[in-house]
């Protein structure tokens, strides 16, 4: 759910007699889980899908470097600066292995920033809250990395070859993001009272996005089901989000925070926490482009890329005297 | 954006410890090869995975065809002889 609500163009899902020879037998291989690789024939709707919900992806781990970086130079200790770097420089990472794997679909590296810089391209819509205090970087460690977990993991298993691996490659790395952060609000849940309630403050303002990062129920989506179809996604949105909040109450309580949900209490009988209704008109505004800070997220990317320009073109100068004279020696 | 024509594509190959062979990891775009292996160094060795780098220019690499993953791969199937779990041998001769 870093990438949410991703359209399929289907209006509907066919059933095997409907399908093309070409479309069975492809639905025949990811039934039978063996993985689609890049140049093999797949349905043009599954292409762009992946592309829909791979650049997505990625984006909101290029624009997710924001929030965080936000609090680079004020991190309360040198060591907790030296770790909150490299988790930015892992996000970035995890953008360009991404934005690889979109690649593979045929589409062109420029072309996905391009969407991204121009405010076409969707991100994760939590990416669009401002990190007010120190608190803040632990709440995303600890909430938004917890819940990308969620979905990641499961989609290690994507029929999708190219971000089946790159999914391998960014949860073995995640899982330091979220100690990293429990780590930071731990610290501060047993310090003083003042510090503990800039980590309640925190956990009060994350913990509603966090859980609409997920997305809206899709159960009746059937852009939901044919994404399952296709095993580009696994499960689907409410059942991710049970399973994080089941996961998370018990590591609040260990830091003896309160989730700010009145309604959330043990359901013995489900086995699940059942929780309070989630603000679906705030999430809708935040994807609209009106939430807190779509506006500076896109004016900093857009820019970062800008004042980059003379790097990348001091580089092409570079790589073509390296080149032409390479060409004059050997002639 | 730019005119500028985008930065070919390199596929990126690391050697872990233990004497391993190279093994695909990934791919970047860079101007040339240098900066292709500096980029490598930054997106796929963050955490001590390798101790070489091979970068190849991705258009330089030929590869089979998926439909001919059939003329390509299946004579090798009959051939179940080149296994030694093919033949039987003594139990008492022990490990052979």
């Amino acid at each position: 759910m870093y990438a949410q609500m991703v359209k399929t163009g289907v209006d509907h899902i066919q059933s095997k007699e409907e399908m093309s020879p070409e479309e069975r037998a492809f639905q025949e291989r990811v039934d039978a889980d063996i993985k689609i690789e890049p140049k093999e024939w797949m349905p043009e709707a599954y292409r762009k899908t992946l592309i829909r919900q791979i650049s997505q992806h990625a984006h909101s781990e290029i624009i997710g470097m924001q929030p965080e970086g936000n609090w680079i130079t004020r991190a309360p200790t040198l060591e907790r600066k030296a770790i909150l770097l490299a988790k930015v420089q892992d996000e970035a990472g995890h953008g360009l292995y991404l934005y690889c794997a979109a690649e593979t679909l045929g589409v062109s590296r420029d072309e996905l920033l391009e969407q991204l810089n121009n405010g076409k391209a969707k991100y994760s819509s939590i990416f669009n809250y401002p990190t007010l205090t120190w608190a803040d970087i632990g709440a995303i460690g600890w909430l938004v990395d917890g819940a990308a977990i969620m979905n990641q993991v499961p989609l290690q298993r994507c029929s999708y070859g190219p971000y089946s691996r790159a999914m391998i490659r960014i949860c073995k790395e995640e899982s330091f993001h979220q100690r990293q952060g429990y780590d930071a609000l731990t610290k501060l849940a047993q310090g003083t009272p003042e510090q503990k309630q800039m980590a309640q403050d925190a956990l009060n303002r994350w913990w509603w996005p966090s859980l609409m990062m997920f997305g809206p129920s899709d159960a009746e989506s059937v852009h939901s089901a044919q994404s399952m179809r296709w095993k580009i996604k696994i499960n689907s949105n409410d059942e991710l989000r049970q399973k994080f909040v089941d996961q998370t109450v018990p590591q609040a309580e260990y830091l003896g925070l309160t989730v700010p949900d009145p309604d959330l209490k043990w359901n013995a009988e489900r086995g699940h926490y059942d929780f309070g209704e989630i603000n679906w008109d705030e999430f809708y505004q935040v994807i609209a482009g009106n939430g807190p800070c779509n506006r500076q997220r896109l004016r900093t990317r857009v820019k970062a890329y800008e004042e980059g320009q003379w790097v990348r073109d001091a580089a092409d100068a570079y790589a073509a005297k390296k080149a032409a004279r390479a060409k004059a020696k050997a002639a | 954006m730019t005119d500028k024509k985008e930065w070919p594509l390199w596929e990126v190959f690391i050697r872990s410890q233990h004497g391993l062979s190279h093994r695909h990891v990934g791919s970047l775009h860079a101007p040339d090869a240098e900066m292709a292996i500096m980029n490598a160094r930054d997106v796929y060795t963050r955490r001590n995975e390798g101790v070489s780098i091979w970068v190849v220019r991705a258009s330089d690499i030929s590869a089979s065809s998926p439909s001919e993953k059939g003329p390509l791969f299946d004579p090798a199937n009959s051939k179940v002889y080149r296994h030694p779990t093919f033949y039987d041998i003594p139990e008492e001769l022990g490990h052979m």
